[in-house]
């Protein structure tokens, strides 16, 4: 399963225990309960509402129960250039993460080792972003890069940017959001691995003749997939669903419209429950098979 | 070193003025070192001696506070790791873990671009015979075969010099010989220099043509195995390499063939060729299995030095030989070896026995006596067994 990646387990799973106990089933019967009430159940209720049908004498936004299975190819013919952007912002801000958050973690887990404090230090300030709301980040980045504010004006008044340039509205604020909300969810698993990295393999990798860049190339980062993979995992898969980012209200403009974007249209504005039912299974779908090839290219079942 | 090539053949490692200091520390104090092409040489020394200091300085893993090193009459003291011809085993042998057994081996091999590694990889594997498991993961291997990767990883390289860093300290006892029997066959078989780090005298001992007994950082003899065991300069190394007996006393009268001191009102002589100090206080000794054990007092012999009477204080049968502690009144307790020539031990606890050995077989210390007056033998665990024993038999006598 592809989420055995999120695991930050070394060992391989020890076998389970012979003797069913009936203490283990009762301690995990509320958990069970919960999975089935509040994902299974609306994972149904979605794929049901996905194929329904408008009511053929209601009002706009009645529809009843059928099978209707050319929403799903109304759905891609209407916003297929939303879901390419979507996966594709989501893409290239994964990559903007990883680049941001790989040196920086690799400092506080193997660079900042002999300084306890420094790394403890160093790790609350990438969570400190958490103790302020998403929404609330997001929106103030939009004050920060707004047309008027105080960085746009002085770049222009520079001419290091066009006088009629924006920079909120455009894909570029959005991957820039993405970018930023996600570094933290990045760099925490990069960091578990790196810190547990034994640099005693980095040492052998010199000895047999390779240099500084040949042993970030065939040792460091084999060894790191786990924390390189949980990481763009954990990045990847909310931001190719986000629709705080790429919003009219907050970066986004009418062309940067993502998935997310068009699901909470049809769900809140235009009440196509079905579209945005649809459209949700694709995303979903999509995610899980992108997810599943990209854990088995990357082999990291021995390292996990 | 040159990509696409291998060296030639060993080459010689001189270190000169090395010293190298850690934050709060001193590793290595002053070391000069020349070890010479084609020759397995043992840097010996308890933990904590500088001795894997002085190997990764080698490695270039560390770089000296002063001094410089040279391989082969180049100086490498400014060259970076992966340009030095050297090669590691190391003592956590560092297998690559996301690596085939193949991979492993071929490493060093691709980094450099020789050609077709993938066959000289399965020629270093089939050295160590270990060829049949070339396509499984380092872990899942047992310790030895992993000892013997480790090794095949590095040899696979034609390193000029390989450096072994407590390789086998991870083995049992057997597999340890069968190791050390390998490596030596091995080196032989290549010709390249090995330096072998180690703080296993035996080990020591049996594989190498020279060894190096270093001790806080320093360097206190160096020599052949044989010639550091019958001759050790200093205290540290009469009781590391081996066990040692130990006087102190004045010297009170000297020829130019002999010196002869009085231990606690016996007189002990010494060869002078084999005394490093000739007036005043001084440290001899001898080794324990140069001593024969006498029940009756012997007749005086000018050719050996007598000592007693002295009282058994405990015997231990190893089977080969039988160790006697005895202890004589005001020098302590001595330590004896007897083979076992008549069937069962020749003396009981609580008898009466003579001690005598070739004056031939003495040795004096270069140590200052008044300083270190006795080194304390490393007998702990032996005076844990004799207590286990004397309890055991009290309980037995009780029953």
């Amino acid at each position: 399963m592809a989420f055995a990646a999120f695991s930050t387990s070394t060992t391989a799973p020890e076998p389970a225990p012979r003797r069913k106990s009936p203490i283990a089933l009762l301690l995990l019967l509320p958990g069970i309960l919960y999975l089935v009430l509040f994902f299974l159940a609306p994972l149904v209720s979605l794929l049901l509402t996905s194929f329904q049908a408008p009511s053929e004498f209601g009002d706009v936004g009645q529809y009843s129960y059928a099978f209707r299975w050319e929403n799903y190819v109304d759905v891609i013919t209407a916003y297929w250039p939303h879901i390419m952007r979507s996966f594709g912002y989501a893409l290239i801000a994964t990559v903007l993460a990883l680049v941001f958050s790989y040196p920086l973690a690799y400092f506080i887990g193997v660079k900042a080792r002999p300084w306890p404090l420094l790394q403890s230090l160093m790790l609350v300030l990438v969570i400190a972003p958490f103790f302020i709301s998403f929404l609330l980040r997001t929106l103030a980045w939009k004050q920060l890069l707004s047309d008027e504010s105080f960085v746009i004006t002085s770049l222009k008044a520079l001419s290091l940017l066009a006088p009629d340039a924006h920079f909120t509205g455009t894909a570029f604020a959005v991957i820039f959001g993405l970018t930023y909300n996600f570094i933290p969810f990045m760099t925490l698993p990069l960091y578990t691995t790196l810190e547990r990295l034994d640099l005693r393999y980095l040492e052998a990798g010199s000895d047999l003749y390779a240099r500084p860049f040949d042993v970030f190339r065939k040792i460091t980062i084999p060894l790191s997939m786990p924390g390189i993979v949980a990481g763009t995992l954990l990045t990847f898969i909310p931001a190719a669903g986000d629709y705080i980012n790429a919003s009219r209200d907050f970066l986004g403009g009418p062309d940067t419209q993502m998935i997310g974007n068009v699901i909470e249209a049809n769900f809140l504005v235009l009440q196509n429950y079905p579209a945005a039912a649809a459209l949700s299974i694709i995303l979903m779908s999509v995610i899980l098979v992108i997810v599943s090839i990209y854990v088995k290219r990357s082999g990291t079942e021995e390292l996990l | 070193m040159n990509s696409g090539e291998f060296a030639s053949a060993g080459a010689d490692l001189e270190l000169v003025g090395i010293q190298k200091r850690f934050p709060g520390f001193t590793a290595i104090e002053h070391l000069d070192l020349k070890i010479p092409a084609g020759s397995f040489f043992a840097l010996l020394g308890p933990s904590g001696c500088g001795k894997t200091t002085t190997l990764r300085l080698v490695a270039g893993l560390e770089e000296p506070t002063n001094g410089r090193i040279l391989i082969g009459g180049t100086d490498v003291t400014n060259q970076k790791s992966f340009q030095r011809p050297v090669n590691t085993v190391f003592q956590s042998y560092a297998l690559f873990p996301h690596m085939t057994v193949l991979e492993n081996v071929a490493f060093g091999l691709r980094r450099r671009r020789i050609d077709d590694p993938v066959a000289k990889a399965h020629e270093a594997l089939r050295l160590v015979e270990l060829d049949h498991l070339a396509a499984r993961r380092p872990q899942q291997l047992s310790g030895g075969q992993q000892q013997r990767v480790a090794l095949a990883r590095a040899i696979v390289n034609r390193p000029a010099l390989l450096l072994l860093d407590e390789p086998l300290g991870a083995l049992d006892l057997k597999l340890r010989r069968q190791m050390q029997l390998e490596l030596k066959t091995i080196q032989e078989e290549v010709g390249l220099t090995f330096l072998h780090v180690t703080h296993d005298q035996e080990e020591a001992m049996t594989m190498a043509d020279t060894v190096a007994v270093m001790n806080k950082g320093r360097i206190e003899q160096m020599g052949a195995p044989e010639e550091l065991y019958e001759l050790p300069r200093t205290a540290f190394v009469a009781n590391f390499l081996g066990q040692s007996n130990l006087f102190t006393g004045p010297v009170v009268g000297s020829t130019s063939e002999a010196i002869s001191v009085d231990v606690a009102g016996q007189k002990v002589v010494v060869p002078a060729a084999r005394a490093h100090r000739h007036i005043g206080e001084v440290t001899i000794g001898v080794r324990p299995e140069k001593l024969t054990l006498h029940v009756t007092e012997p007749v005086g012999d000018v050719a050996r030095n007598l000592m007693g009477p002295g009282r058994v204080i405990d015997v231990s049968f190893s089977g080969v030989s039988t160790q006697y502690l005895v202890e004589i009144a005001g020098i302590g307790t001595l330590i004896v070896f007897a083979q076992n020539m008549a069937f069962g031990p020749v003396a009981h606890e609580g008898s009466e026995v003579w001690l005598s050995w070739n004056i031939e077989h003495g040795f004096g210390l270069e140590d200052d006596a008044s300083a270190e007056p006795r080194f304390e033998a490393d007998d702990t665990t032996r005076s844990i067994a004799t207590q286990k024993r004397s309890s055991l038999l009290t309980e037995l006598e009780g029953a």
